[in-house]
Formats: C-alpha cells, sequence, structure tokens
C-alpha cells in the first residue's frame, strides 16, 4: 500500500485507482439505495398524524 | 407556500404515519459503521511516507542541496522573489487587475532568505573553524556587485556540477569564498545541524516550520518527491495521496480548475491565467461555494430535481396507487380522513 | 400564562421551545410512512461516521502528535481516524446529493439546506487542517502546495499552513468545536420541521 497508486488518464482527467474506486462505489451505493426495496414501511400499519 | 411558522402537526395533517425507532436508528449506524471503519483500517492502515529532513535532503541530492543554497544567497529562489507575506519584493503577488489581498497586509512573516538559510548558520558552524570564518569575511566585505559576479559564476558553473567523495565539484573559476561555504553548509546540512538551526531559530520550544519548509520547497529534490506520487498542482495533486490510498476526492472541483484554461496558459481570459492560479480559483470556489448554499433560491438549479425522475424512485411509495400523492383514484383514502381529535 | 411572569424571557424560550421542538419531535417514535428509502439512512450514517471520527480523534489528541509514529496501536487509530474521516465525507455527500433530488430544502427548509452547505465548507476545512497536523511527507507537501492560494487570498500571514502548531489546535479544538455546534443545529433543524414531503405531482411551489 505504500508505493504509488497507478493512475488512469482519461483527456485531461487524471485520477488515482483508489480515488475512482471511492467515486464509482458512491455513485453504485446511491443507486442501490434508490432501488432497493425498504423493509416494513409499514402498508399494512394504520397509524395516523396526530 | 408552506411557512416556516407551521407546526408537525399541521404539516402532517392526513399524513399516515408509521413507527420508527430513532434510537436504534442511530446506535445500529454508529455500530455498523464502527465495524466497517474499524475493519479497514486494521487491514488497510493509513498512509504514512516520512518526512523529508534537509540532512536526508543534503545527502541524496547535494548538488540540488547546493543549487539551492546558492540561489537563496542570491535571492532568486521562488520563497527569495515571493513577497508578502515573507519579504518585499516589488509587483511579485498575485493580483486580477487591481484586486491583490496578498499586498494588503505586508511582511507579516519575515524571512530573510541569505541571512536565514545560509549566513547565519554558516556564522554558527565558524565558531570552531576560522577558514571558515575568513570566508565569510571575505563574502560580507564584499561588494555587492563582486558578490553578484561570484554568485552568476558559481551558479552557472553548479548546472554541471558533480558529486565527488560527497563534495560538490564544479568546474574551476572565480567564485570566491562561494565554494568553501557552500561546502561547510553542505557538510552542516547532511549532519542535521540545519534542520535543528532553521526549525528551532535560537529558541527552545518551536512548533513553527515555516522556515525549513520554505527552503525544502524551493530545491527540485522534494518537488521530484512529490510528482512522482502525483501530488503537484498540476497533477490534479489536491486530491490525492501517498501511497495506494484515497486522497481528498471532495476536492475535485477545486483542483479540477488548475487543469484547465485559463488557468493553465499565460495569457488567459478576463485578467485570469497562471500567474493569479491560486487567486483566480480561490474567488471561483468562493462563488461556487455561495451559489450552493443559495440553491433553494436559485431558479432552474432548485427546479432540477422536480424535473428528473430520481425522486419518484425515492418516494415510489408516495406515488404509488395506494400511496397519499394528491391527484390518485378517489378509491385510494383521502387525505384528511382519519385524523383524531388533538389529546 | 400567569400574567405574572409574562414578562419572563425563561418562560419565552420554554414556550418557543415547547412549540418548536416538542420532547415528541426532538425523539419521535412515529415518522412518515414515505420516509421509507434507503436515501434517507446517509444522514444518520454521516453521523455515525462523525462519531467515530471524533472517538479516534480524541484517543489521537490524547497521546500526542507523534504518538501514532511511534506506536502500533497509535497507528491504528491514526487508521481509524483516516477511513472514518473518508467514510464521514463519502456519506456526507450522498447525502448531499440525495436531499438535492429530493429538494429537501422546500416548505420552510432552506436554512436546513444552508447550515448543512456551511458544514460542508467547515468540514473540508476540519480535514485540511488534519492533513497538516500529520507531520510526514504529506503535511510537508500539502502545506507547502496550500500557502500560496492562503497568500494569494491574503490569508496566509494570518493562517499559517507551515505553521504546525496553529493548525494542530485549530484541528484538535475550534474547529471540533464549530463542526459539532452546526451538526447539532442542523439535526435540531431538521427534527422541529420533520422530514419534508415528497414533491407534489402538481408542482406545488418550492
Amino acid at each position: 500500500m505504500e508505493s504509488p497508486a497507478t493512475y488512469l488518464h482519461w483527456g485531461f482527467i487524471l485520477i488515482s485507482w483508489p480515488n475512482l474506486l471511492v467515486i464509482l462505489g458512491m455513485l453504485v451505493v446511491f443507486a442501490i439505495a434508490l432501488v432497493a426495496p425498504f423493509p416494513n414501511h409499514g402498508e399494512a400499519d394504520d397509524v395516523s398524524a396526530k | 407556500m408552506k411557512s416556516m411558522g407551521q407546526t408537525q402537526e399541521e404539516y402532517y395533517r392526513g399524513v399516515r404515519m408509521v413507527p420508527y425507532d430513532l434510537l436504534k436508528e442511530l446506535l445500529l449506524a454508529v455500530a455498523g459503521v464502527g465495524v466497517l471503519a474499524i475493519l479497514v483500517a486494521a487491514f488497510l492502515s493509513s498512509p504514512n511516507v516520512a518526512p523529508v529532513t534537509i540532512a536526508t535532503w543534503s545527502q541524496t541530492d547535494p548538488v540540488d542541496f547546493v543549487t539551492t543554497a546558492t540561489g537563496e544567497l542570491a535571492g532568486t529562489t521562488t520563497s527569495a522573489g515571493y513577497g508578502a507575506p515573507y519579504n518585499t519584493t516589488p509587483d511579485a503577488y498575485q493580483h486580477w487587475g487591481p484586486f491583490a489581498p496578498q499586498a494588503w497586509f505586508g511582511v507579516r512573516i519575515p524571512i530573510d532568505s541569505a541571512n536565514a538559510y545560509v549566513i547565519d548558520p554558516l556564522k554558527h558552524a565558524a565558531f570552531t573553524n576560522s577558514t571558515l570564518g575568513a570566508s565569510l569575511s571575505q563574502w560580507q566585505t564584499a561588494t555587492p556587485d563582486q558578490q553578484a559576479a561570484w554568485l552568476d559564476a558559481y551558479t552557472k558553473a553548479l548546472a554541471a556540477a558533480t558529486v565527488k567523495d560527497g563534495n560538490v565539484t564544479v568546474a574551476s573559476g572565480d567564485y570566491g569564498p562561494l565554494s568553501l561555504m557552500m561546502s561547510n553548509l553542505l557538510g552542516v546540512a547532511q549532519t542535521g545541524g540545519l534542520d535543528g538551526l532553521l526549525a528551532i531559530n535560537g529558541r527552545f520550544y518551536q512548533t513553527d516550520y515555516t522556515q525549513p519548509l520554505l527552503f525544502m520547497g524551493d530545491g527540485g529534490y522534494f518537488a521530484g518527491l512529490a510528482a512522482n506520487e502525483h501530488l503537484s498542482g498540476d497533477l490534479w495533486g489536491m486530491m490525492n495521496e501517498t501511497g495506494t490510498y484515497p486522497g481528498q476526492t471532495w476536492l475535485w472541483l477545486y483542483t479540477m480548475w488548475y487543469q484547465v484554461p485559463p488557468f493553465t496558459s499565460d495569457t488567459g481570459f478576463l485578467g485570469l491565467n497562471a500567474g493569479n492560479a491560486d487567486l483566480g480559483i480561490v474567488l471561483l470556489m468562493t462563488v461556487l461555494t455561495f451559489l450552493l448554499a443559495l440553491v433553494p433560491f436559485i431558479p432552474i438549479l432548485r427546479d432540477i430535481p422536480r424535473w428528473l425522475p430520481i425522486h419518484r424512485l425515492i418516494w415510489r411509495a408516495y406515488y404509488a396507487p395506494n400511496g397519499q400523492a394528491p391527484g390518485r383514484p378517489a378509491s385510494v383514502k383521502p387525505l384528511g380522513a382519519s385524523v383524531p381529535p388533538a389529546p | 400564562m400567569s400574567a405574572r411572569n409574562s414578562g419572563s424571557w425563561t418562560l419565552r424560550v420554554r414556550q418557543a421551545m415547547d412549540r418548536h421542538l416538542p420532547m415528541d419531535h426532538l425523539l419521535p417514535d412515529r415518522q412518515p410512512y414515505y420516509v421509507g428509502s434507503w436515501v434517507y439512512v446517509f444522514g444518520v450514517i454521516t453521523i455515525a461516521a462523525l462519531a467515530w471520527v471524533i472517538v479516534s480523534g480524541v484517543v489521537l489528541s490524547f497521546f500526542g502528535p507523534q504518538w501514532w509514529h511511534d506506536s502500533s496501536v497509535g497507528r491504528f487509530f491514526n487508521s481509524l481516524h483516516f477511513w472514518s474521516v473518508q467514510l464521514f465525507f463519502i456519506f456526507m455527500v450522498l447525502h448531499l446529493w440525495g436531499q438535492y433530488f429530493m429538494a429537501g430544502w422546500r416548505n420552510g427548509r432552506a436554512a436546513t439546506w444552508m447550515i448543512g452547505v456551511v458544514i460542508f465548507g467547515i468540514s473540508i476545512l476540519t480535514a485540511f487542517t488534519g492533513y497538516l497536523s500529520q507531520q510526514n511527507f504529506d503535511a510537508q507537501f500539502i502545506a507547502l502546495n496550500a500557502k500560496d492560494a492562503m497568500n494569494g487570498a491574503g490569508i496566509g500571514a494570518f493562517f499559517n499552513v507551515l505553521n504546525f502548531g496553529q493548525m494542530y489546535g485549530l484541528h484538535v479544538m475550534l474547529l471540533p468545536i464549530g463542526v459539532t455546534f452546526l451538526v447539532v443545529a442542523h439535526i435540531v433543524m431538521v427534527r422541529a420541521r420533520g422530514v419534508v414531503k415528497p414533491i407534489d405531482p402538481e408542482g406545488a411551489r418550492p
């Protein structure tokens, strides 16, 4: 882990693989959060607002 | 428009509520994030490349060290010609037209490069070294023109210098006392004496590393190590980290501007160019941060969420046929249907 | 309320708190059914990451800035601090994305959004002073590079990134107090107003 990271050079973008992994990971996590079913959001519950 | 004065009771009238355990959620989050952080920390550790010292610099690249020290004496290094807050170099400040905050507060961190980095350390070393003492006297009693001539010749010779038996060797020429001065300074540096002298500065306790850091920053050795790790400004350096570790990815937009025109060109655009890139980008990022804070009030920016279907995914229960979105068929429980009287 | 005490500031503050942040809003056991998406957890896991940043930071500050260079236990706590900070920023930005796409500033919540942006900015500053406090090569280079931005903006003499003592003091005390205070204010504002309703299909104005 101590040796310098390898970099991806795409046009004017120059990014390290660890950084790219973090950013891609965030996009994946956000997408999953959007579509993943949320347990027990209480369809059957009929608890009204006060 | 719902005003801030509305209570939650009014705001949520008719909204179906479900059980929710806030504290359990918080504790679960703390435990879950904790497990993740502890595991990653245990397996991946953290970056820690050892700091450069003037000793290691002068041992590993003595030519670069001597070249830098000569430049400090000549006033040609970056820090020697920096201007505020370190010294008064005319016109040496970043400005955008008449706007020049660098020049507003004057010299508040005075650094006299020639004395701090060369003369004063050599005076200390000359305490037990009369030959060095004589060289120093020769230097200090010479006229400025004579000093400039020696410096010019020595600087040119250093471009082709070699290292022989740990000494920096140059072609023969008239350098006055400079060769002896620099070889002594190199000796002080290689034994760690210069690290101590520059950091401590005659005191005992010290936590300010301005002097030794500026000196190292003037050299090519330090900059070369940084470029190796992609930390330099022109390599998106602000968001990078040493080793195979993620850096400060949140600084991507800040560092991006340093890679694009007008901040990469000398001519630039609207007075913004590579020469005042630091000032220009600070101003630009300040404006963008304000815009981000004011998104709720900015047309188009505040409307994009409505135009994009992402919220329809997040609130799909609300927009579903048996949800509570307005405009649903009459078969759905109408809003406000089962609101019990307030207790 | 008794007329004899109607000039009391304490009474007025208490009444305002009862009105805007009663206990059952501060610690609710009910929430609107539409808060049923994983996007909503990004806020609380950001707080969780901040908790670990603070805990690991307290341990590091107790043993001093050199400790983690000399001790393997210290190195572990530095790693915990490093990765908690990474997680903190990752979750905070995910939370920002979520709140943006939900237009979370609607219905009187603009101030909550603005405080959030300020937290983002102060967190970046806190992390910056942290990177400057590492006492390693990275800290040296960041200091030398960042000084140009500070000097160009005129604040370099007052915020001297080459001055370890100043940066360390800001990092372990002043800035964490600022972040914590702002995060508490942000949470109180969310609890006081409740979670914003979904964007109305009929297009109610924000």
